[in-house]
């Protein structure tokens, strides 16, 4: 696989949210307006792009029996830095993505990719992937961002859109608006990429730790036997 | 009494964790879909969440606040829950085997359930006393109960439904949780007017 490929397949083929489907309850939290969507974004591409290259280093020091541990530490630590930058120099993003921050730590992408890619390939490829990753995870947010800020707010990034900020519907910006949307957003991929993620099964099966913990204990594994 | 009576009514049905706050959703649509399996995930979240919070608490108000090391919170926190959840399958597995045989399986998943993380983090920035944060945890664990629950509920009409091939799967999953959702909406208000 070379580097472009590397690059461009985070952003369609494998988008981390709307394909492979990690990472929702950032993804339903925060896309309620377009600016914590980015913020969210970039927040959690850094990490990322952090994460994927110091795993990627260490790939041969840390020992495979406790991996998963080494790691979760490593992503809390590039967390927490990026929260102390936030919470410097931007504390209006601190305050709209609130406890979402510091979950980035348990964001199955970060995990998921340390655990199927940084692992296994040099730094420069890992810092690829991660910047793929990054910018699919950041334009799905916008995405769903745009759709529900548009039709609940009438609003975009602030700017008024003229008959629809009349007309809002704030079911949009509730959650109930995300799981809709979020649904609608997937069906539509299925119906394009004419029906090959259909089947595909999710939650357990789709999370990438799923290697990590006992694979029994996932329902959808279980029934696949 | 009033005060944790709104804590527990508000954790469970207003900003219930998964309906409204969007934590958890990985197991919530991963193992909603077998009763029994909603069942014992739901209550090996509460019995971790009441642990961890019995233990997070006191460390961040007695060992990281005073020593000024507030900002190791989430760091500190995620090493506690892993090891935790660690620990309480191997004392479950030595000591109560019936227990681990019903809970033990949903253990490891917990680890990375951003729902236990999300509410020691919330207990602290709510500025919850420690009792107060118990029944908080306590209250997320049982809205989250209640979630998994009704949602499995829900899931096993679907199985039956005719769905466009596009819809089957995750997203008509993703629709039925909205409307799920939705229904949560009506008890936004209730609490306030309860105790008003």
């Amino acid at each position: 696989m070379n580097k472009r490929q590397n690059l461009l397949k985070g952003i369609i083929k494998e988008n981390p949210v709307l394909v492979l489907v990690l990472g929702t309850c950032p993804t339903l939290a925060v896309t309620t307006n377009v600016m914590s969507a980015l913020g969210m974004g970039a927040a959690a591409t850094i990490v990322l792009l952090c994460s994927n290259m110091v795993i990627s280093a260490l790939r041969n020091i840390i020992p495979d029996k406790v991996r998963i541990p080494c790691y979760i530490v490593l992503i809390a630590g590039f967390v927490t830095m990026v929260q102390m930058l936030v919470k410097a120099f931007a504390p209006a993003l601190d305050e709209a993505l609130g406890i979402y921050l510091p979950l980035i730590v348990v964001n199955c992408i970060i995990l998921g990719r340390a655990e199927m890619f940084a692992n296994k390939n040099n730094v420069i490829d890992s810092a690829i992937d991660a910047v793929g990753m990054g910018a699919g995870f950041t334009l799905a947010l916008l995405l769903m961002a745009t759709i529900r800020e548009v039709l609940g707010n009438g609003t975009w990034m602030g700017i008024e859109i003229p008959i629809l900020s009349d007309n809002n519907i704030s079911i949009m910006t509730m959650a109930p608006g995300g799981f809709l949307v979020f649904g609608i957003l997937i069906a539509i991929i299925n119906k394009i990429s004419g029906g090959k993620n259909a089947k595909k099964s999710f939650g357990c099966a789709g999370c990438p730790s799923a290697e990590a913990c006992n694979k029994a204990s996932c329902g959808e594994k279980e029934e696949a036997k | 009494m009033t005060k944790f009576i709104i804590i527990m009514l508000s954790a469970v049905f207003i900003n219930n964790y998964v309906l409204s706050r969007f934590l958890g959703i990985c197991p919530f649509l991963g193992v909603s879909k077998k009763l029994n399996q909603a069942t014992g995930m739901s209550l090996a979240v509460i019995f971790v969440m009441l642990i961890a919070t019995a233990v997070t608490w006191p460390i961040q108000t007695y060992l990281l606040d005073p020593n000024n090391l507030g900002y190791l919170q989430t760091i500190v926190f995620i090493l506690v829950i892993a090891s935790l959840v660690q620990l309480v399958e191997i004392i479950l597995k030595k000591y109560i085997p019936s227990l681990h045989k019903s809970l033990g399986v949903y253990l490891p998943l917990i680890t990375t359930n951003c729902a236990v993380l999300g509410v020691t983090i919330l207990n602290i920035d709510e500025g919850y006393t420690f009792a107060e944060s118990m029944v908080n945890s306590l209250g997320s664990g049982l809205g989250f109960f209640l979630a998994m629950v009704m949602f499995s509920g829900v899931r096993s009409k679907l199985d039956n439904a005719d769905i466009p091939k596009a819809f089957q799967g995750l997203p008509i999953t993703l629709v039925a949780a909205s409307i799920t959702s939705l229904s949560f909406l009506g008890f936004s208000g209730v609490v306030e007017n309860l105790f008003a």
